[in-house]
């Protein structure tokens, strides 16, 4: 049914995050699946179908799982954060990113996506806006919050990858599946990008963010044409390298920062040896899909060969139940790839621009010494013109001073400040990292149930066939 | 050392022990070094028996033994002979093995694990073999045979003087050119041209449908390492971590630890009931080319010894031994025609009988784990969603 079709549209689409208090009993959890799938809702803790051995439980495509983000959370203290769980209000912005197309020819093409904005927030000026967007927009868009929020500790989320090899085969005009796969997958990771973006309560109002989902015309973004997110990221961390081979070691008073740092490190290569197994994963699944493929031909041709009338049946049963299968391989091979690869893929690098707002912080904190340097240098210089008589030049030194103990508040202010930012960060990342794994882990173990169900009614319609051959 | 108890093992091995007269099992199988010693146990009520019970230890090399005699057997020239089980084939296992032999390394579970299913399978097929000789009416008679199954001491001084005997020279195993040859001769017999056509055929389907699903099963068990993997560095990544994401990530990593073991379980019986079953036709089908092979051989010599015999007429020389080979050529033709139709037709049935009770036992297999694995998905599925709703676990 249409409605059905939408509501899938709309939850493939979305990352909907909203949430009910634990106080409140009622939680209705129901998941979206493709077409056939029966119904179940898992409401009042007193359901317990799943340890019934009765018929197949169900599940239902409905609203998919709530959690929420308060929208102006960067106002409150780490400590304010723990009692959100009390009152959280509901955080209600849509968007999705889709209808690919292509326009111009040859190398000068490019790919256009719509976005569809939908919200209930008041920043908005419509409930509903829908624009067009090419890649390079999004990279524009990243550059812009990057350069506004990095410094000041905020973690900016990353933009997509760039890919030149994946592009030209789209541009050449190739329609092969490869090309479609490179394009879904683009699109997909186009659309976590603009979520997660959103998703931070100080970017959300950003004015950039919102002429990016709203303005209808929007300058072409031609300095970040070369430029991808990770390149920016690069820049950005060269500079902190930069920064670190400094003399002048920074003396961590705060032990938080130097713990997080040291765990972030470690998270790094975790998760980057994580998604290297989900990736291998993934093809082995689909290398399982290829050759259960090739076996169910195999299978057909000995059927045909076989002189037993029943035996020959059942085997090209066979044969048909794994052509079967085989899709189901490569269905549960996708749900690998974008549910849990992609995931891993999108943090490895959010865990990047992590590591780059510490690294803003040693480069606050160095200018800030550097200030101080200069303001002592400056002190010095006004104590030798005190005995020089010469009154102009007192002067000004004595300017100097003032000048530079401004700029050593200010340093000293900053530094405060981008320190309280990233505690506060850090604080909602390693929330919002629980959620979007449980988010995700849920809707794997979804994508599982559907193919062992799948796989069970194939199987169980073959037994059969086997049975009756005589 | 391994052993390996098969009365223990979840998979049903097939069945051919019909005849109480002659009951033959391999009840366990010791993996040492980079030899498997196989128990044999016989229940007999046949008085050619000394004893009603016997349980020997054979190694494979006394199975090639057996199975090398029985081909030589003139007597059996007319029977499918019962293809001989290959090679225990351990690889990575064995090498295993050895270093623990050597005191070094301790084995992981799952290179335990890997090894006693290659034992289970290796199994499966040496007790086939014996239970398919102890179901014939003729092989179950074979003195060689019975040696085999009652001899209480190590069979490697008998099978080398067995060697001597032959002096290496196989005469009834059918040689590739044998096979060019033959292929051209002419056959008169309906039944056995509709055999030679369908046994062709089915040969290479096969051998190919063999291939195909031995590299299905290869991707199973990839599937099942890497769930291994992911979970592993699952719970690298949870090692260091604060509270709330750490649980997190140690469930998940019961979930995929979970996903691994029904999947190298339903890797394993894939490969026991249909990997096994297409590898064993393989082999038989061969065995019933060979049949084929050695009864165009003796048509072949047939055809011969009346050119022989015409040749002798004209020339009016040694008629007599003449006429005498042609009799013995056609009675062997004969023979083996008739005791070929019978294995064939028997042949078939047993192979019937075979892929369908290995279609169902996998089918079976099948559903259940796919219900496991559903089970344990839900299970987990809703003790996550009740932790989204802040109900802590």
């Amino acid at each position: 049914s249409n409605d059905a079709e939408n509501t899938a549209a709309h939850h493939r689409n979305t990352l909907q995050f909203n949430t009910y208090s634990h106080r409140k009993q009622l939680f209705s959890v129901c998941v979206t699946l493709s077409e056939a799938t029966e119904e179940v809702s898992l409401d009042s803790p007193e359901r317990q179908p799943i340890l019934s051995d009765g018929p197949s439980p169900v599940i239902t495509p409905v609203t998919p799982v709530m959690i929420s983000s308060r929208a102006d959370v960067f106002d409150r203290s780490p400590d304010q954060d723990e009692d959100e769980e009390e009152n959280r209000d509901t955080f209600d912005i849509q968007i999705s990113v889709s209808d690919p197309e292509k326009v111009g020819d040859g190398m000068n093409a490019y790919m256009v996506y719509k976005v569809l904005t939908k919200t209930s927030l008041s920043i908005f000026s419509r409930d509903e806006v829908c624009v067009k967007r090419r890649f390079s927009d999004f990279l524009g868009l990243h550059s812009k919050l990057a350069s506004k929020y990095m410094h000041m500790g905020y973690i900016v989320p990353p933009a997509p990858e760039k890919s030149i090899v994946g592009m030209t085969k789209v541009k050449v005009g190739k329609e092969d599946l490869s090309s479609v796969e490179f394009v879904e997958k683009r699109r997909s990771a186009l659309e976590r990008y603009l979520l997660r973006t959103v998703k931070h309560p100080a970017l959300l109002k950003d004015p950039d963010v919102l002429q990016f989902l709203e303005s209808s015309e929007l300058p072409r973004a031609v300095s970040t044409q070369a430029l991808s997110g990770a390149g920016i990221l690069r820049m950005v961390n060269k500079a902190a390298d930069a920064v670190n081979k400094m003399t002048i070691k920074m003396n961590e008073s705060d032990a938080w920062f130097e713990e997080k740092q040291q765990q972030f490190e470690n998270l790094d290569v975790q998760l980057r040896k994580l998604h290297a197994s989900v990736e291998s994963l993934v093809c082995h699944r689909k290398e399982l899909s290829v050759n259960t493929a090739s076996f169910a031909k195999s299978a057909a041709m000995l059927g045909n060969s076989e002189d037993h009338t029943a035996l020959s049946r059942a085997l090209s049963q066979l044969a048909e139940v794994e052509e079967k299968i085989d899709q189901l391989h490569q269905d549960q091979a996708c749900a690998d790839f974008y549910l849990i690869s992609e995931l891993l893929g999108d943090y490895v690098r959010l865990i990047t621009a992590v590591k780059g707002v510490f690294d803003q912080r040693m480069k606050t904190w160095a200018k800030c010494q550097d200030a101080q340097v200069m303001l002592q240098r400056k002190r010095e210089a006004e104590a030798k013109l005190q005995h020089a008589n010469k009154p102009d030049k007192l002067q000004q030194a004595k300017d100097e001073i003032r000048e530079w103990e401004g700029k050593v508040q200010q340093g000293e202010r900053d530094f405060e400040q981008i320190s309280k930012n990233i505690r506060r960060e850090v604080g909602r990342f390693e929330k919002d990292r629980v959620k979007d794994f449980r988010v995700v882990i849920i809707k794997y173990l979804e994508s599982l149930v559907h193919t062992q169900q799948q796989m069970i009614k194939y199987w169980e319609a073959f037994l059969p066939e086997a049975k009756a051959i005589a | 050392l391994l052993q390996v108890r098969t009365a223990d093992s979840p998979h049903p091995r097939f069945d051919l022990n019909n005849d109480a007269s002659l009951v033959i099992d391999i009840p366990d199988a010791l993996c040492e070094r980079d030899k498997v010693k196989f128990t044999v146990h016989t229940k007999t009520t046949l008085s050619s028996f000394q004893k009603p019970e016997y349980s020997v230890q054979r190694q494979h090399e006394d199975f090639i033994w057996l199975h090398d005699t029985i081909v030589e057997t003139e007597e059996y020239a007319g029977l499918i002979i019962p293809p001989a089980p290959p090679k225990p084939d351990f690889e990575g296992p064995r090498e295993k093995m050895h270093k623990l032999g050597e005191g070094e390394s301790s084995m992981t579970k799952e290179e335990y694990a890997k090894m006693k299913q290659e034992l289970e399978k290796t199994v499966q097929v040496h007790e086939v073999f014996l239970q398919r000789l102890s179901s014939h009416p003729m092989f179950r008679k074979d003195r060689n045979f019975q040696i085999f199954l009652e001899y209480d001491q190590d069979l490697t001084v008998r099978r080398k003087n067995a060697k001597e005997m032959f002096g290496g020279f196989f005469k009834n195993m059918v040689k590739s050119a044998d096979e060019v040859l033959i292929s051209g001769v002419k056959e008169v017999d309906e039944f056995f041209e509709q055999e030679k056509n369908f046994l062709l055929d089915y040969s290479s389907k096969i051998k190919d449908a063999t291939a195909k699903a031995e590299k299905m099963t290869r991707s199973h068990k990839n599937v099942a390492d890497d769930y291994n993997h992911i979970s592993g560095a699952l719970n690298n990544t949870a090692a260091d971590n604060n509270t709330a994401f750490k649980k997190h990530l140690e469930k998940c990593a019961e979930v995929f630890e979970k996903l691994r073991k029904v999947e190298d379980r339903m890797a394993s019986d894939q490969e026991l009931k249909l990997t096994e079953l297409l590898r064993y036709y393989t082999r038989d089908i061969q065995a019933a080319k060979d049949l084929l092979y050695r009864r165009a051989r003796a048509l072949a010599d047939y055809e011969n010894s009346n050119k022989a015999l015409d040749k002798a007429r004209l020339k009016g020389k040694d008629v007599a031994q003449a006429e005498e080979n042609q009799k013995q050529c056609l009675q062997k033709f004969d023979k083996l025609s008739e005791s070929g139709k019978k294995e064939l037709t028997s042949f078939k049935a047993r192979r019937v009988v075979a892929f369908r009770k290995n279609l169902i036992e996998m089918t079976e297999l099948e559903i259940k784990h796919a219900k496991v694995r559903r089970l344990k998905c839900y299970v987990y599925h809703y003790m996550f969603i009740r932790q989204c709703s802040g109900i802590l676990i």
